[in-house]
């Protein structure tokens, strides 16, 4: 047995001596170059630390655990971000099942509602970010390949319709079904969230969104302190770590609470109505119940929540 | 010299087998990193442009990922690009695997563990094009089943991961089993290794459907919303995963002295030729499908061939991959692609070349363009993705090059021979224990 195992034989020769000798140095040798090139990764933010990396998945986190969560981030936000902020973590309330709708013929394509976006869920300054895209249409059809969100010039042009679009908080959301690990999902009141530190950045769910509603962190938003919206919550408005996805969330912080989504407070048309679809005297329900209303793409099966319509 | 065919009793075998095992993967190391002077300078050049590609890396996860050029637009690129060529590659070993084992081929059945090797590097390409894709690989551990949240059934991307895994597993098992064997001269016992030989060709198969599905189960991407994709994606990969094994053999064959007949390069090249024809025929039928129906299917197409809205950056790759499959394809149907030389080694470079063109650049990039709401914003990858991209090729080819020298130095025994060549002088040859042992059949 011991004879035949030798097949591949060490052998002990000053030549293989000076070899082992030489591939030790050059092992040694490669294993610095290798620290050296990794060393960037040592310039890592304060953000990425030992608690971030043993968080656990929101919905698995005891009330005490998400107390410290919490307050880890408000720490971590005044220390980055010199900002003093409270995380809070409104939940989804019983019998509400939130839908919004938006008047394509009062629409004027003014873009107030991406820019209350930018300030209320603290998108980074420099990308101009926001959760929603307003499309300048051709009148005569609902054609995007005609369309175009890069418009620069008085509003409304003559011949044009404008075209808001955002997270439609589909009921059957391919992004949820993309995502490999559940950092993102629907609560019950029909919104769809991401748990921004389980997120893994993969890309997937945003590769599978058909309305272009998912947002990545290519780098670490910034925001001057005086301009960092304090009011925040776990789940939606609170400033996002680098390389996560993001998305629109109807302003949970503020619906959970009664309030208004800040697209809708900013909108001088009154072109955008939000409500509880679950409510038969509600807004939204009376608009969709009276009014020739489409969901994008209703052919893909998504069931948006989100609903289009023209006044005349 | 004998076989081994007395072995110890059972119990002190069972004790030892994992001692031994080691004292084979060091022996192993030893051989794999001992060669010539080309050797290693083939070895520092290829780590060397790894530690680029590592430094790259390490940049992108401190700056974030706004150092390469992809956007919320394209927000997959080079990285997912290549990690679908790679899947294509590491599946392709399976034409050697059939060969041998469904039609008992004795000659393939001397090399497959070739394609096992090619297998094995490519996966761990393609899982480090994923892992070097992600905007937080320090949550990594969130992707394991039972630790973290692991989204099975439902999400495609989990399936990925199991068959990947799964496929990388089955072939370290299958290369070390029948390497260990003969490292001990011993016959291997088909129980260990044959019911997995068969259970990789079906996973070689899945690794590469359920990557054509992450894709074409998306509805709100028309232009991979197509159920041709896996076969398309099957039929590329046995063109390109046979096609780098042939080149990986007339390496082996030039450069160590590990024999074999022409006979397997031959049949590869008649799988080649198959699956060709067929890959460019769905290639065909899905243009045609696109174009003549016109519409919202076939502007990513009319992106890819012709550029739209003013922007043509994928044009030329798109028609210089067309290029190189065509006359690829043509050249393998030469009589000359039956001979060894250098006609099969063009056409293998130029379907290599071609197919990751397609599979990646024009596959994946023109999912993104025009976006879901039809706006056009462009992608060409930044330096630092070709260098982490660069980085992992050149991992992979010294993986395999430590996998294919291994192979052969113990096949052929010429791990004595190969440590003293430069300088056999004063070698005692008597301290060389070694014995040659008979081919597995």
């Amino acid at each position: 047995m011991s004879d035949s195992k030798a097949s591949l034989p060490i052998i002990d020769h000053p030549e293989v001596n000076r070899r082992r000798f030489l591939k030790t140095a050059g092992a040694t040798l490669g294993l610095a170059a290798w620290a050296a090139a990794m060393k960037p990764l040592l310039e890592l933010t304060p953000e990425v630390n030992a608690d971030e990396f043993l968080q656990k998945h929101y919905r698995e986190l005891t009330p005490e655990q998400k107390t410290v969560v919490f307050k880890r981030l408000e720490e971590e936000t005044k220390e980055e971000y010199n900002a003093d902020v409270t995380i809070s973590d409104p939940q989804p309330m019983d019998n509400v099942l939130f839908g919004y709708a938006l008047n394509l013929s009062a629409c004027i394509g003014c873009r107030k509602c991406a820019e209350a976006c930018h300030i209320e869920n603290n998108h980074d300054r420099a990308s101009n970010n926001s959760y929603i895209r307003v499309f300048e249409m051709d009148m005569g059809g609902i054609d995007f390949e005609k369309g175009n969100a890069n418009y620069d010039h008085p509003v409304p042009a003559p011949g044009k319709y404008y075209m808001p679009v955002q997270c439609q908080q589909c009921e059957n959301a391919p992004c949820v079904t993309a995502c490999p690990i559940e950092a993102t999902w629907k609560e019950k009141d029909g919104i769809v969230v991401v748990d921004y530190n389980w997120c893994i950045g993969c890309r997937y769910c945003e590769a599978a969104c058909p309305y272009h509603a998912r947002r990545f962190n290519w780098e670490k938003p910034e925001i001057p302190a005086e301009e960092v919206n304090p009011n925040q919550s776990y789940l939606s408005n609170r400033i996002r770590p680098q390389g996560v996805m993001e998305k629109c969330t109807f302003c949970l912080h503020r619906t959970r609470e009664g309030r208004l989504p800040a697209c809708l407070e900013a909108c001088p048309t009154g072109a955008r109505v939000f409500g509880n679809l679950l409510d038969p005297d509600s807004e939204i329900r009376w608009v969709i119940e009276n009014k020739r209303t489409f969901v994008l793409k209703e052919e893909l099966g998504t069931r948006p929540r989100f609903f289009y319509y023209f006044d005349e | 010299m004998v076989e081994a065919q007395n072995p110890p009793s059972p119990a002190p075998q069972n004790t030892s087998v994992v001692l031994n095992y080691l004292g084979f993967l060091r022996r192993a190391t030893g051989v794999a990193t001992d060669g010539k002077w080309y050797f290693y300078v083939w070895m520092i050049i290829m780590f060397g442009i790894a530690l680029v590609g590592a430094n790259a890396w390490a940049q992108q996860v401190r700056d974030g990922m706004i150092v390469t050029n992809m956007s919320d637009h394209v927000s997959w690129g080079l990285y997912i690009a290549n990690f679908t060529f790679c899947v294509g590659l590491a599946a392709g070993g399976v034409m050697m695997v059939i060969p041998a084992y469904l039609y008992d081929d004795e000659e393939m059945h001397q090399v497959v563990i070739i394609g096992e090797a090619v297998a094995i590097a490519a996966i761990l390409m393609s899982t480090l094009s994923v892992v070097v894709d992600l905007g937080r690989p320090d949550r990594f551990w969130h992707l394991i089943p039972g630790i973290g949240k692991f989204n099975w059934p439902l999400s495609m991307l989990t399936w990925d991961i199991i068959v990947l895994n799964g496929y990388l597993l089955i072939n370290l098992h299958i290369v070390g089993y029948l390497l260990y064997m003969r490292y001990l001269g011993r016959k291997p016992n088909p129980k260990w290794y044959v019911p997995f030989v068969f259970l990789s060709i079906f996973w070689a198969i899945s690794i590469h459907t359920i990557t054509a599905f992450l894709y074409c189960g998306l509805g709100g991407r028309p232009f991979w919303n197509t159920a041709l994709l896996a076969p398309r994606f099957l039929a590329s990969a046995f063109v390109s995963g046979p096609a780098f094994i042939i080149l990986s053999m007339r390496v082996m064959r030039l450069l160590t002295d590990f024999h074999f007949s022409p006979k397997p390069a031959n049949t590869l090249i008649r799988i080649i030729r198959v699956s060709m024809c067929v890959n460019l025929l769905m290639l065909f039928s899905e243009i045609f499908t696109l174009f003549y129906t016109g519409g919202t299917h076939a502007s990513s197409a009319q992106y890819l061939f012709f550029g739209s809205h003013g922007a043509n950056g994928l044009v030329p790759w798109m028609w210089t991959s067309m290029f190189l499959n065509i006359v690829g394809a043509c050249l393998f149907f030469t009589p000359a692609a039956l001979r060894r030389e250098n006609t099969r080694i063009v056409a293998c470079l130029f379907c290599i070349v071609g197919i990751w063109i397609e599979k990646g650049m024009g596959l994946i990039i023109p999912g993104f363009i025009p976006s879901t709401l039809h706006e056009v914003v462009e992608y060409s990858p930044s330096i630092i993705e070709w260098k982490v991209t660069a980085g992992i090729w050149a991992f992979g080819l010294l993986v395999l090059t430590l996998l294919l020298k291994l192979i052969a130095s113990v096949f052929t025994y010429d791990s004595s021979r190969t440590i003293t060549t430069e300088q056999n002088a004063g070698l005692d040859e008597t301290n060389i224990k070694s014995i040659p042992v008979e081919t597995i059949s």
